[in-house]
């Protein structure tokens, strides 16, 4: 397997002070990752210069494209950086209507990035979109209400069908369960570790909850104060907790 | 482009010259009152607009021209007929039109509606060429709202008033972002609204202003013409351009170049359609506006294009 | 008849009768000369001339006279008028600070060098109708007492304290001082530059900016303003011709200056300190200076790192929206016909309509 993002020595500064610094990984294919740490800890700072969102200030993020080429997104156009974002990239928010178009229906939503892509037949357009609504478990028949009309789970479960529809390669994905009660979020994340394992789609997650990532997440990068603290395969981070930070992170699920 | 060359300056750019192209110049374009003070005794250059100004908006136009569907920004002037009402067609105009054209305004597909006469005015006090009703005879077409049913020619040119010329804008508000969309092509926006009218209406629920897509790239504002009229503006043997004054953009469609109506494969493009023909030259084919004949709500349909039908009756006779 | 119907152009003559038969009035009342304007109604002719881009008090009330007083259509007037004179070239920047000074307050310091100066201003009178001028009769008007000794030639700006102390933002050119864009030749487009900014906001509408100023008052924008200083006076204008190499006086002209001093947290690379928001305006025009030393002030969130959340602060919406040619053309142009989009709004209306009804009977 080989990897289709490259981290190298990232770092984005506000002013004199650092939201991330340091931070190196690879990111593989079909592979879930999460990054975990308190707010604050600069997590999602990294999320938006990892997605181009932020110009990094130092390093570099290299991504590899469907035909094997490999882009620096530093360097990067900004038409061509759109252009990933809108084939080979999803984004999912923390809060749905940062994601979503709240005031068209759920099916203008699937469908908007197939038709940015160029799909010009309604009806086939329609049925995949039902296609999509019944996999997230929202039902096709809800296809013409909008997003505004949905519970909280519903929309996370909307944005997933919207950014899945085209098959993106890497989708980001900020605290998605952030806003969800606990018995909501439990169903949210089966889906998604469904839909992503069907997929094969590679993710990168933020989240403050280490519950999360061992449900979800083959590795996990533990975040404190900007600098990644500790990296490695999610079960050895939760069994063998190296770092005190990580150690006060796994007993509070344990407890949990 | 014929019309641009053949205006020099006529003029020279100082007052004191003799510049004037008409008679002594009244603000309401009557006869100057006798007794003529400041204001009425002014001379306006030909076309009103000096030289410079002109020359700016032929280089707009130029690069318009060069982008087919780009919406050029340019530095508007006020001009002495209220924004809104046709300021960025009457700046074409005035920067193109030479001694030997001849001028037809329409509004509504009327010449006599009392803008396009307003307008035809204008351009008979400072520029004193001929005006006509006849879309044929006509060298330059400025109109509001229409395309003339008469087909129109190579050579000729026809000048939209645009209100706003951004297609997306009532859909994003911000035109740092729109100008993003179109610099990335990224009109899937456009679509989301058309995917919408089907679902709840069953088919796509905009009438006039039917956005188009120019050549292949850029997505445009046809100007409020009714989507009946959209299809003329495909491979147009006359060169179409459109100005927008208060929003100070300019852009063309150049002769014979591709013009697509937004449309779904399944939900075809198409254009409105009458059960009723002409009241008064009994066509079928062309664009009908409804007139309301009493307090019963009686009502008659006739040709929206005035010199199309006038045309129609002569010939018929 | 409105439209359509042959005839019209005898109706737009008849209409051009009828509006100078209004505008003149009651012929047996003496007409207004431009003297008269020029000279008693001096607030409308400075507001002309200011939103209508273009000093020239004998032209402004001519707009005003032609316009029946109505003040955006005679700036409406001049803006049209403007389009045709040729531009001979920029004046040197104008040095404020040697302004003859007619008018200096401060609301910030109790004295400052060389003074309140109080000048023309009704801002201390109490606003009874006075009727006294209800007649024509000339008012007998009192010399004012001279000044105890004679204002210094250059007034320094009372915010040039603040400066001594590095209390307040140093105000400098943007890196490279670029010459800044000429709005009245090329179309505003975004980012705009402060100094585009201030453009707009000088021939923008007065109540468009004083509504906009207000709002940041009452928590529409964080903002915490002072009124440092405002001046009003005559001030030089001078250009310097290429061909000569050196600078001529060419007149005078009124402005009205204000400096508003705002709070400033700080961010991470600037310390605590006051900033600025500028207005400049022709003519004695202290109330439009002063809204749009706040908005611009507002319009400086995403420079100085707040976060713009308020209609104010929005560059895109203040700016675009400003001009009240641009403004009432756009709105008034729903005169217009427009029946041939109305006739297509009609039949799409009716369209769904029948499907509307139909969906009702089927079920």
């Amino acid at each position: 397997m080989k990897p289709i993002l490259q981290v190298k020595q990232l770092a984005k500064r506000y002013g004199d002070r650092y939201g991330c610094r340091d931070v190196n990984f690879e990111l593989y294919e079909g592979e879930v990752l999460c990054i975990v740490g308190e707010s604050g800890s600069g997590k999602s700072t990294l999320l938006a210069t990892l997605a181009g969102r932020l110009a990094a200030d130092e390093g570099e993020v290299t991504f590899r494209d469907a035909n094997g080429d490999w882009h620096e997104l530093s360097t990067l156009a900004e038409a061509e950086r759109r252009r990933l974002a809108r084939t080979e990239w999803g984004f999912v928010t923390q809060h749905a209507r940062d994601g979503l178009r709240m005031g068209v229906s759920a099916g203008a939503n699937v469908s908007e990035r197939l038709m940015a892509l160029g799909h010009r037949h309604y009806g086939q357009l329609r049925a995949t979109a039902a296609e999509w609504l019944e996999k997230v478990e929202i039902g096709a028949e809800r296809l013409d209400d909008p997003p505004s009309r949905f519970s909280g789970g519903m929309q996370q479960r909307l944005q997933i069908a919207r950014n899945l529809v085209t098959r993106p390669r890497l989708v980001f994905m900020d605290e998605p369960t952030g806003g969800l009660d606990v018995s909501v979020q439990a169903r949210f994340l089966d889906l998604l570790r469904r839909l992503v394992h069907e997929s094969g789609v590679a993710v990168i997650m933020v989240t403050h909850d280490l519950g999360v990532a061992r449900l979800l997440a083959h590795r996990t990068l533990v975040m404190q104060q900007g600098r990644v603290v500790e990296a490695g395969l999610t079960d050895q981070i939760l069994d063998d907790p190296q770092h005190p930070y990580t150690q006060l992170l796994v007993s509070s699920i344990v407890q949990a | 482009m014929k019309h641009s060359t053949s205006c020099k300056p006529q003029t020279g750019l100082h007052r004191e010259g003799g510049r004037a192209a008409t008679g002594p110049y009244s603000p309401y374009g009557e006869e100057a009152h006798s007794d003529a003070d400041k204001a009425s005794n002014w001379r306006y250059n030909f076309g009103y607009l000096d030289e410079n100004t002109k020359r700016m908006l032929r280089r707009g136009l130029l690069k318009a021209v060069a982008i087919p569907g780009y919406q050029v920004p340019f530095g508007s002037r006020e001009m002495p007929l209220p924004y809104g009402w046709g300021t960025g067609g009457i700046q074409l105009t005035a920067s193109l039109i030479g001694r030997q054209d001849v001028l037809k305004v329409i509004d509504q597909g009327a010449d006599d509606t009392t803008n396009a006469v307003n307008i035809r005015r204008f351009f008979g006090r400072v520029c004193g060429v001929d005006t006509t009703e006849k879309s044929a005879d006509a060298t330059l077409i400025q109109t509001r709202h229409r395309i003339p049913e008469t087909p129109l020619k190579a050579g000729q040119i026809v000048v939209f008033q645009v209100p706003e010329p951004e297609p997306l804008r009532l859909l994003e508000a911000s035109e740092v972002e729109t100008r993003k969309l179109h610099a990335h092509q990224e009109y899937g926006l456009m679509h989301v609204k058309l995917y919408e009218d089907i679902a709840r209406f069953g088919h796509i629920a905009t009438s006039y202003d039917y956005p188009v897509r120019v050549n292949g790239r850029y997505l445009a504002s046809p100007s409020p013409i009714p989507k009946f009229d959209n299809p003329k503006l495909h491979q147009s043997p006359a060169l179409l351009l459109f100005g927008a004054g208060r929003e100070k953009r300019l852009y063309a469609i150049p002769p014979y170049t591709d013009v697509d109506s937004l449309a779904f494969d399944d939900h075809p493009f198409e254009i409105q359609a009458w059960d009723t023909s002409c009241a008064l030259c009994g066509s079928h084919d062309s664009y009908l506006d409804e007139i309301v004949t009493d307090d019963a709500g009686s009502r008659m349909f006739v040709c929206s294009d005035t010199d199309y039908c006038t045309s129609r009756r002569e010939d018929a006779r | 008849m409105y439209v359509a119907v042959k005839g019209g152009e005898t109706a737009i003559l008849n209409s051009y009768r009828l509006l100078a038969r209004a505008r003149r009035g009651d012929a047996a009342v003496p007409e207004l000369s431009l003297a008269q304007i020029k000279g008693q109604l001096r607030h409308a002719v400075d507001r002309v001339m200011q939103e209508g881009s273009l000093f020239d008090p004998e032209l402004a009330a001519l707009a005003l006279k032609q316009a029946a007083g109505d003040t955006q259509e005679a700036v409406f007037l001049l803006r049209a008028f403007r389009t045709t004179l040729p531009r001979f070239g920029y004046s040197v920047p104008l040095d404020t600070a040697a302004m003859r000074v007619r008018r200096r307050v401060s609301g910030t310091f109790k004295d400052v060098p060389g003074g309140q100066v109080l000048g023309p201003t009704a801002d201390y009178t109490q606003r009874l109708l006075d009727f006294s001028l209800a007649g024509t009769g000339s008012a007998n008007l009192e010399e004012p007492t001279a000044l105890a000794e004679p204002l210094p030639e250059r007034l320094p700006c009372v915010l040039d304290v603040l400066n001594r102390e590095g209390l307040i933002e140093p105000e400098t050119p943007p890196p490279g001082d670029p010459a800044p864009t000429d709005l009245t030749r090329e179309p505003l487009m975004f980012p705009a530059a402060r100094a585009t900014r201030l453009q707009n906001l000088a021939r923008g509408d007065e109540g468009w900016l004083l509504g906009l100023a207000y709002s940041t008052q009452r928590g529409y924008a964080e903002s915490h303003p002072f009124a440092g200083e405002i001046r009003m006076g005559e001030v030089t204008v001078s250009i310097a011709p290429e061909e000569l190499g050196f600078a001529v006086d060419i007149g005078e002209i009124t402005l009205t200056e204000c400096q508003m001093i705002n709070q400033f947290a700080g961010n991470g690379s600037a310390p605590p300190q006051f900033t600025r928001g500028y207005g400049l305006v022709v003519g004695e025009a202290e109330r439009k200076a002063m809204a749009m030393a706040l908005v611009d002030r507002s319009l400086r969130a995403p420079e100085l790192g707040e976060t713009a959340h308020a209609p104010a602060q929005q560059a895109e919406f203040v700016l675009c929206h400003s001009d009240n040619v641009e403004a009432s053309g756009f709105v008034q142009h729903l005169k217009l016909p427009h029946y041939v989009d109305f006739q297509a709004e009609l039949s799409l209306l009716r369209t769904l309509r029948a499907g509307f009804d139909a969906k009702g009977d089927a079920q």
